[in-house]
């Protein structure tokens, strides 16, 4: 058993000397990799958001805003179909669990359902009595809501981009949520900003029958809804406007933030179809208010002068320098299918990040001496191997890192300090398995030996359940809680390889070279 | 040199002497963490709570009482401000704010905002009630999972009494541990959850090391009344047990001093955990063997290798 074969014992280096290649792209400064790689493997460690600053989101698209606005379009197509059968009917609230129409006279509604049946392909039918209720099927619906997040993907991917920052990560989690990572962010509010709206702009013109305040005494008019002003700054807190959009924010091709009489607007482009109505809008209606509505808010309603007819326009508000960037950000990215929350963030500045690196790598460095001493004292010239066997794990569990791209997170480089103090179980249990058998009057070739074999059941019952745990762990975890568990894994795993195979080896060569008659362990 | 021997060779100590003294210790601090848990209830963080949680550093000595006063008039509810590791490091802690995700946000801006331009913030967590609450469920589910899987694990590598007395240990660990965050109030999160389990997973090791010999020696010594078996086994595994404690609670201290503030809560349930881990292993889960009647099975092809070795 101590005597290794010449092939195995070159398999053991060999996977010593890969995982210092692989290792060695992380202790070279960043700037060189890229001359030095053709030689080297150049990857190094992912380090988290928590180690390099950066900011994680959650957010969850409003699912239901979407089929809310998909039944409220069928509802109206099929009450069009009906109004054209004469068939009176009622519209009634528009909600995320189907478009539903109540019929007015019972002698209708067999006619009335088949048209809502027809209405639209992938549809079912049901409601009882005079209500027709119209749902998507199965296949529409996940069509649907596959679209709207991808979508939404498409447009926070844009809106990230235009913070400039390198390798945002921008994915999709379950049925209609989205990660995003964005590291090295200076400014995590900025994110929370541009990505907390829909931006969804349109044109309305202004109602010139009644201010707002009147409408709300003696009644809206047809056609009309209030909206509140997005800012209180001019005095109106309310506007009375025409429920039709006149152009929408659909059409617009650009936007850039610039400054009017020293203020700080957002320039607008249409493209050639919003272009043109934007000119006929504006010619037939001079005199009267053109509401500019954000998400539900009217942000200015200037007064229509003269038309405008090139298709540009610009938007005047009471905006800071950084308000009106982001608006203009907002508008070229385009508007969200469905609003979105933001369920969880999490913000790490990049000072925190570097000194919890720093701290992380000297309480790692001083463990790992703590220990080295320690075996070194318990165990002698074995506490040495041990040793050698612990330094190799640690490059090992750095090179399986790398070359997994895992990330290493704060809790991970916890996980790698925890390695340290249990990878020398693997040879502590062996040394003094040795111990004993000695005690017991073994030769000292069959005392290693029978250290060896006896320890490595135990061994591997020992490492394998923690292993368990952290495979759990790191199915159930998130972000840093998943590093943890990934360095925890690798470590367990390299350590055996390490602690089993190397010392092993080291053992059986001095053995071998000197032949010893006592041993001191 | 002579090697140090942390545990001299000859060691013999009667453990299972003393074990009605540790099943009442044991029993009382399980009781006493579980009672805890249920009246004085744990410290939850923001992961598990919802809330927001704010790290700020200011320009010199953070002046506490003047943050307090500031973020306290915003009307947010309970805010707790307390020095983080360094006298110019803050940590902010708002509980969840009634309503939903939108109401999270605003009270964050209105921080962000009180705080003003003087202070760096160094890290802001936002976690919605919907998220919290997911947090924690998956939270309870890895521990149940992990116990289980671990139990399942032990039952096929050895006889069932093995598999229920390793779980008895365990659960008395992490239950323990759990009653420590009760008591010290530290903050309980997701990173103290994964110490939880990494507790379970350590202790759980430690004690199939001792019930790996239990078994060797089962064969071994046929004629051996089984609690002298127990403590022999246990003596003879005692100085791997305390070294490999040793070794990993050095690598935590050093983790715990100078690991940074972030990590302090992990850092201590881990050393925690540890030590009451060992105490388990030597001190419960073997002599709850006694308990369960482990019995000596005698397979006859292995009748001939009486203990000769």
């Amino acid at each position: 058993m101590l005597y290794f074969t010449k092939w195995k014992a070159a398999l053991v280096l060999l996977v010593c000397a890969l995982g210092v290649i692989y290792a060695a792209p992380n202790f070279l400064p960043a700037g060189t990799l890229a001359t030095e790689s053709s030689y080297l493997p150049g990857k190094q460690i992912n380090l988290g958001l928590d180690l390099r600053g950066g900011s994680h989101m959650l957010l969850e698209v409003d699912t239901d805003s979407v089929l809310r606005e998909r039944y409220d379009a069928l509802a109206d197509a099929i009450r069009t179909e009906l109004r054209q059968e004469q068939i009176r009917n009622r519209p009634r609230e528009a909600t995320a669990n189907g478009a539903e129409i109540t019929i007015l006279r019972a002698d209708d509604v067999e006619k009335a359902r088949e048209i809502a049946r027809t209405a639209e392909p992938n549809t079912e039918l049901s409601g009882e009595g005079n209500n027709i209720v119209v749902t998507y099927n199965e296949v529409a619906y996940r069509e649907l809501i596959d679209r709207a997040i991808a979508q939404s993907l498409e447009v926070v991917r844009r809106r990230v981009d235009e913070l400039g920052t390198t390798e945002p990560s921008i994915q999709r989690q379950g049925e209609n949520r989205i990660v995003v990572q964005v590291p090295g962010l200076d400014d995590p509010s900025r994110l929370r900003d541009i990505l907390g709206r829909t931006a969804k702009m349109n044109f309305h013109l202004v109602n010139n029958e009644k201010t707002a305040a009147d409408a709300r005494a003696t009644g809206l008019p047809p056609g009309t809804m209030i909206l509140p002003s997005a800012d209180e700054g001019d005095g109106i807190r309310e506007y009375l406007i025409d429920r039709r959009i006149v152009v929408s924010g659909d059409n617009l091709v650009d936007s850039q933030p610039t400054f009017s009489d020293g203020r700080p607007v957002v320039s607008f482009r249409f493209d050639a179809a919003g272009g043109a109505r934007f000119g006929d809008i504006t010619s037939k209606n001079a005199g009267r208010g053109l509401a500019i509505v954000l998400d539900g808010e009217v942000i200015s309603a200037p007064r229509i002068n003269e038309p405008i007819l090139g298709g540009n326009g610009i938007i005047t508000g009471q905006f800071s320098v950084q308000e009106a960037n982001d608006l203009s950000l907002l508008l070229r990215a385009g508007a969200l299918p469905a609003p979105m929350q933001i369920l969880e963030e999490r913000s790490v500045g990049p000072g925190l990040g570097q000194d919890s690196v720093e701290a992380g790598e000297f309480a790692a460095v001083l463990g790992l001496v703590f220990v080295i001493a320690f075996m070194v004292i318990s165990y002698g010239r074995f506490g040495v191997y041990a040793d050698i066997a612990l330094m190799m794990n640690l490059i090992l569990v750095l090179a399986v890192m790398s070359v997994l791209q895992a990330t290493l997170t704060l809790p991970g480089i916890a996980g790698i300090v925890l390695t340290v103090g249990m990878a020398v179980d693997a040879n502590v249990l062996i040394f003094e398995r040795i111990r004993e058998e000695r005690r017991n009057g073994r030769t000292i070739i069959n005392a290693i030996d029978a250290g060896y074999r006896s320890a490595m059941s135990t061994i591997l019952d020992a490492n394998i359940t923690t292993l368990i745990a952290a495979l759990v762990l790191f199915s159930f975890g998130s972000g840093p809680i998943k590093g943890f568990a990934v360095t925890l894994a690798i470590g367990i795993i390299t350590s055996m390889f390490s602690a089993i195979w190397l010392t092993r080896l080291l053992i059986a060569a001095w053995v071998k070279r000197s032949r010893p008659t006592e041993l001191v362990i | 040199m002579k090697p140090l021997h942390l545990i001299p060779d000859d060691v013999n100590i009667p453990f299972l002497k003393f074990r009605k003294i540790f099943y009442i210790a044991s029993l009382l601090m399980v009781l006493a963490s579980v009672g805890l848990f249920f009246t004085k209830g744990l410290n939850f963080g923001i992961d598990f709570r919802g809330g927001i949680l704010v790290e700020i550093k200011t320009n010199g000595p953070a002046d506490i009482n003047a943050l307090r006063d500031n973020l306290g008039s915003l009307g947010l509810g309970d805010v707790s401000i307390q020095e983080f590791g360094e006298p110019d490091d803050v940590l902010i802690q708002l509980q969840r704010q009634d309503g939903d995700e939108e109401a999270q946000m605003a009270a964050l801006a209105a921080v962000t905002n009180a705080l003003g331009d003087d202070v760096t913030i160094r890290r802001s967590e936002l976690v919605g009630p919907k998220v919290g609450g997911e947090l924690k469920e998956a939270g309870f589910y890895s521990v149940v999972i992990s116990l289980f899987l671990i139990m399942v694990y032990i039952w096929v590598r050895f006889e069932w009494q093995f598999a229920v007395a390793s779980v008895a240990a365990l659960l008395h660990d992490v239950l323990i541990t759990i009653g420590f965050f009760v008591i010290t109030g530290v903050q309980f999160d997701l990173a103290t959850l994964a110490a939880v389990l990494t507790v379970a997973g350590y202790s759980i090791n430690d004690t199939v090391v001792v019930f790996d010999r239990i078994r060797e020696y089962l064969r071994k010594f046929r004629k051996m009344e089984i609690p002298d078996l127990l403590d022999l086994s246990i003596n003879s595994t005692l100085s791997r047990t305390t070294m490999t404690s040793f070794t990993t609670l050095l690598a935590l201290i050093a983790l715990f001093v100078f690991g940074g503030e972030a990590i302090r809560g992990f850092t201590m349930a881990l050393i925690f955990g540890i030590v009451i881990g060992t105490y388990s292993s030597i001190c419960v889960a073997s002599p709850l063997l006694i308990v369960l009647r482990l019995k000596r099975k005698i397979p006859e092809a292995e009748e001939g290798q009486e203990a000769g070795a």
